[in-house]
């Protein structure tokens, strides 16, 4: 894949938590007997009329301000085409004045994504291929549920800044945490609230121009998304490189060979006759309302990494930073700096220890383990017993120095372990000489045999230090 | 057939009210003129015979009970066919949706129906509204009650006729580029189309979004007024629809002339193709108001020429995007083939006549891909300058005069192997349809072959009062007709 | 201005319409359609620099409702006016491909 770039834009259609569809008053339910939702509006009934859903304004204005959108006044335009899960044989979308332009998002690595836009449009309905084992070309007849037709949907549209599968699975997962955040969507892939489609070019590494781009649709899952990207970038550069052209097209991922397919011969775009709606107006948030939204906003998931990261002295792009805040952990590593523990402690037992044990996680109180991290960085516990404690407070719960008592921790007090490092040394005057002369492995041997005499209660790393301590002190 | 010698919608709901007449006996007298003269004039798609029976009896049980039955109390009233009513087929006069019974009704039907309306049937009209003859309906057309070898006018025909026939006193029409004007002053009757948004579109059957309104078909102004007073109002169901302040039509009706401002369109009264004999008609109105002490010039609009051009490049876009949804799936007709796009294509050629088809192709044509912007960017674009140039006329004048249509009704046939000499029908009406404002024609006189003339009066949006209040002038002085 | 209307033009207009139609119902349409395009010439030529289109003759702008839901329709009432219907849904011919 040397000496090729990979040039990705993700289209994320995302459905709203809203109690009705977007134009009219039918439950926006998932899983319902079918046909069961319907009026005659969302079913496109002659006569019929849509009525703009005020809470599903406000979820797409809250989704362009997590995004750093621009929110501007908007039309809807009509987007004209036939199938059979269109009620009306048109979609009422927005076109060339969306709700939401010129936003941005960072993943956790620190990449900016730009967000092209975010706009409103209904869904459409579900239809059931009967015959032909499900599959559209095989198919004797179609059936068709209209339930979903007319749910809200916010399309958001990003910049072609992804360069890969990683970027790619990076950015759906930063997104859907900020859908879920902004209280907008529930986030569920495989119920289909979030559907991803991807553009994919490839060009030559530090080429300007962008390649031919194919669409790929039919990813139902991050792993899907990864696997389809891996397959059409090989194909699109093996295509190029063998003398050949990519044709701009639409495809489709099929999960069970692991390819794309073309799905449409090759045509020019689709005529939609894009032309404003005429059954609506125009909608104008007021400055005062876009204010409200702003500031109703909970910390997005950049916000709690850079919280995290201030609170720790650990880079906002650390692995450590992004695992506690994707796992909802970071109010832990707060807690622990506000009470002045030592936070980086906190950062790390939480990305390794509770990270591990994320089905008991919830039992940990944050106190308990704050006060477990102050025992560990007052050297009260080592670092060793420290995570043995973790792990019963994880599974049962409870105080962590009754907890290090009940398990007969306690570390050992300096002069304590002074004492026995000292005893070792006169125990075993030869090899004493031998380190202090220079064959540093021997600290292991020293180690070891400390260790055995406190009963695995001294920290390690104090008893190395000392031994070094020791040792200068004797050469002096 | 004469314009039967029946009482007006005020009257008869006066005397029901009043217990002098009950709703039964109103509507079995109406049924009965239904039967006599429907084979003649086919006004009617679907006639409600039982509904209305049953209708009427409630409004008597209701006035027996001590209630209030509404301000129509036991008024037949005819509704145009592409307005929805429950369980009741509602075609378009379109084969692709012959036998489709809507599973609501429209807000118009049920306001009418909370005022004590009783319904007595769908009308026949061009089918989904395109068209100025009525000869467009699928279930052939309807006839001039003036002279039955004549057109009534359309889209509306079936309800101008019904009321000019004696049929029911009021009638319901939709109005895009002149469809209820049209065929009231083909007919000899009162019709009115509202400012747009004044009256709810909640399941009138879309032909042109941006232009479609319901509105009233009387013999009188104070009925039409009473009328469009019951359906008028904020409807959350349309998002079109105007809230707030709004006017009503009966508050001015005894007025008078005097003192107002009226401008006679230049650019309407010299179009194209506008009869010497209609022209004739309008400066004998525009001489009664005169005469009357209102103070009436010319008035140049000089946009409205483009009128015609511009509708007939906006309204057959909207269509073609409000009529995509009749593709054999969820109702009306299906034409089925081996796979859905030659079910669509069969269904909608078999359901579509003509004229619905021609004008799909050029509303497809006018919004496709490097043409949008030349014709219906464009033509939204002259409306603009049309609004524009009408109101600088309203600042000067309180409302303005013109014919309703260039010359009386025309011989069943005449129009139809050219549709563009149809078009030329609308040339008068469209301008206020493209601006949103009211307009409406009074009966003033006849014409050439003694056939009735009408006078249109357009206003400024929501300028209804006063424009009833000029339209019940005109017909206090407007010649007494002798019935045919 | 764009051109004429050609043979060509109304066929695929036909096509995007879903519209089925005759050769000789082709020849027709664009001579009728381009007589209705030649009249809109005046409208077309128009020099409109500057002006505005009007998608509304209203004033109108934030209509919405609350997000509370309403009655549906009982699904019987729907599905009696279907041309086909299958387990509760609609029923169509194969469908050959993906949405455009």
């Amino acid at each position: 894949m040397t000496g090729w770039e990979t040039v990705i834009g993700l289209e994320v259609h995302c459905e709203l938590r809203t109690e009705t569809k977007l134009f009219c008053g039918c439950r926006n339910a998932f899983g319902d007997e079918p046909n069961t939702n319907v009026c005659p509006t969302c079913l496109g009934l002659p006569g019929s009329l849509p009525v703009l859903n005020e809470r599903a304004v406000e979820y797409a204005m809250r989704i362009g301000a997590a995004l750093h959108c621009r929110i501007q006044p908007s039309l809807f335009h009509r987007k004209n085409y036939f199938y059979p899960d269109m009620p009306k044989d048109y979609q009422i979308s927005q076109y060339d004045e969306p709700v939401n332009i010129d936003g941005w998002l960072e993943l956790p690595n620190g990449t900016r994504i730009g967000i092209v836009r975010a706009h409103l449009e209904e869904d459409t309905g579900k239809t059931t291929h009967v015959g032909g084992g499900g599959r559209i070309h095989e198919a004797e007849h179609s059936l068709v549920d209209y339930n979903r037709a007319g749910v809200p949907l916010v399309e958001i549209v990003s910049a072609p800044d992804l360069r890969g599968a990683e970027d790619a699975r990076s950015y759906v997962d930063e997104l859907r945490a900020i859908l879920v955040a902004t209280g907008a969507s529930d986030g569920k892939m495989e119920e289909g609230s979030l559907r991803v489609d991807a553009n994919i070019s490839v060009r030559p590494a530090g080429s300007d121009e962008l390649g031919t781009r194919c669409e790929i649709k039919n990813m139902n899952s991050l792993r899907s998304l990864g696997r389809a990207i891996d397959f059409e970038v090989s194909r699109q550069i093996a295509l190029i490189s063998a003398g050949g052209t990519v044709v701009q097209e639409t495809r489709h991922w099929n999960e069970a060979d692991g390819q794309t397919h073309s799905m449409r011969s090759k045509e020019e775009a689709y005529d939609y006759r894009y032309f404003p709606e005429p059954d609506l107006v125009p909608l104008d948030p007021s400055a005062e309302w876009q204010d409200r939204v702003r500031a109703s906003l909970p910390p997005m998931p950049a916000d709690r990494r850079a919280r995290v990261a201030a609170a720790s002295g650990a880079a906002i792009t650390a692995d450590a930073v992004a695992t506690v805040v994707r796992l909802d952990l970071d109010s832990f590593v707060v807690a622990a700096a506000d009470a002045g523990a030592d936070a980086a402690l906190a950062l790390k037992r939480l990305a390794n220890e509770v990270a591990a044990e994320m089905d008991h996680a919830r039992r940990l109180d944050p106190d308990a383990f704050v006060r477990l991290i102050l025992m560990e960085s007052r050297g009260e516990l080592t670092t060793a017993q420290s995570r043995e404690v973790l792990k019963h407070l994880l599974v049962e719960g409870g105080d962590p120095a009754e907890v290090a008592q009940r398990l007969g921790f306690e570390a050992l007090g300096d002069d304590v372990v002074g004492g026995v490092v000292d005893e070792v040394i006169a125990a075993n005057p030869v090899e004493w000489q031998r380190f202090v002369g220079g064959e540093d492995k021997l600290q292991g041997l020293f180690i070891g045999k400390i260790k055995a005499a406190t009963q695995g209660k001294a920290d390690l790393r104090a008893v190395a230090a000392l031994l070094q301590d020791r040792r200068a002190s004797t050469s002096a | 057939m004469s314009a039967a010698p029946g009482a007006t919608a005020v009257d008869v709901a006066a005397a029901v009210r009043s217990g002098q007449r009950s709703a039964a006996d109103v509507v079995d007298d109406h049924l009965a003129e239904i039967e006599a003269g429907e084979p003649q004039i086919h006004a009617f798609n679907h006639v409600m015979a039982d509904r209305a029976r049953a209708a009427a009896a409630e409004i008597d049980r209701r006035l027996a009970a001590g209630e209030d039955p509404g301000p129509l109390a036991g008024v037949p009233v005819a509704l145009k066919d592409n307005l929805c009513t429950r369980g009741v087929p509602t075609t378009c006069s379109s084969r692709i949706l012959e036998g489709w019974l809507p599973p609501y009704d429209a807000t118009v039907v049920v306001r009418l129906r909370r005022a004590g309306a009783v319904a007595v049937g769908k009308t026949n009209l061009d089918e989904f509204a395109m068209g100025s003859s009525t000869e467009n309906s699928a279930f052939g057309p309807t006839r001039n009650p003036r002279d039955r070898g004549r057109v009534p006018g359309g889209s509306s025909g079936g309800s101008a006729a019904a009321v000019a026939a004696g049929f029911a006193p009021l009638a319901l029409g939709t109005d895009t580029g002149g469809s209820i004007r049209q065929p009231a002053a083909l007919c000899g009757v009162v019709g009115a189309k509202p400012t747009y948004g004044l009256v709810s579109r909640y399941g009138l059957i879309a032909f042109a979004s941006s232009l479609d309104q319901v509105g009233p078909f009387a013999t009188t102004v104070a009925d039409a007024a009473l009328l469009l007073d019951v359906i008028a109002g904020h409807d959350p169901l349309d998002s079109t629809s105007l809230d707030g302040d709004l006017p009503s039509a009966r508050a001015r009706l005894d007025g008078g002339p005097e003192g107002l401002r009226v401008g006679v369109v230049t650019e309407l009264s010299n179009a194209e193709g506008i009869a010497s004999d209609v022209r004739s008609r309008v400066q004998a109105a525009a001489d009664a108001l005169a005469a009357g002490g209102a103070k009436v010039e010319e008035v140049s609009v000089p946009a409205a020429v483009y009128g015609l051009s511009a509708y007939y490049l906006i309204a057959p876009a909207e269509a073609s995007s409000n009529l995509s949804r009749y593709d054999g799936v969820r109702y009306g007709l299906r034409v089925a083939g081996p796979d859905i796009t030659s079910t669509y294509g069969a269904t909608r050629a078999a359901g579509f006549g003509p004229e619905v088809k021609r004008r799909i192709m050029l509303g497809t044509y006018a919004l496709s891909a490097g043409y949008y912007d030349a014709y219906y960017g464009q033509a939204q674009r002259v409306r603009t300058l049309i609004i524009r140039d009408f109101e600088t006329a309203y600042a000067s004048f309180d409302v303005l005069l013109s014919p309703t249509t260039p010359t009386v009704a025309f011989e069943l046939g005449a129009k139809t192997s050219d549709p563009l000499s149809m078009y030329l029908s609308d040339v008068c009406t469209i301008p206020s349809s493209l601006a949103g404002h009211p307009a409406m024609t009074v009966p003033f006189g006849t014409g050439a072959d003694g056939l009735p003339v009408g006078v249109q009066i357009l206003a400024p949006a929501l300028g209804e009062t006063v424009m009833f209040q000029v339209a019940a002038a005109l017909e206090a002085v407007a010649p007494k007709e002798v019935q045919a | 201005m764009p051109g004429r209307i050609t043979h060509d033009d109304v066929a695929h207009v036909a096509r995007l319409a879903r519209l089925d139609v005759t050769e000789a119902e082709i020849e027709m349409f664009t001579e009728q359609l381009g007589a209705v395009l030649a009249h809109a010439a005046d409208v077309a030529s128009l020099d409109t620099t500057g002006v505005p289109e009007t998608a509304h003759p209203l004033p109108l702008s934030n209509v919405l409702r609350p997000d509370v839901p309403t009655p549906s329709l009982e699904r019987d009432e729907v599905l009696a006016q279907a041309p086909s219907v299958d387990d509760g849904r609609f029923r169509v011919p194969r469908i050959l491909g993906e949405a455009p």
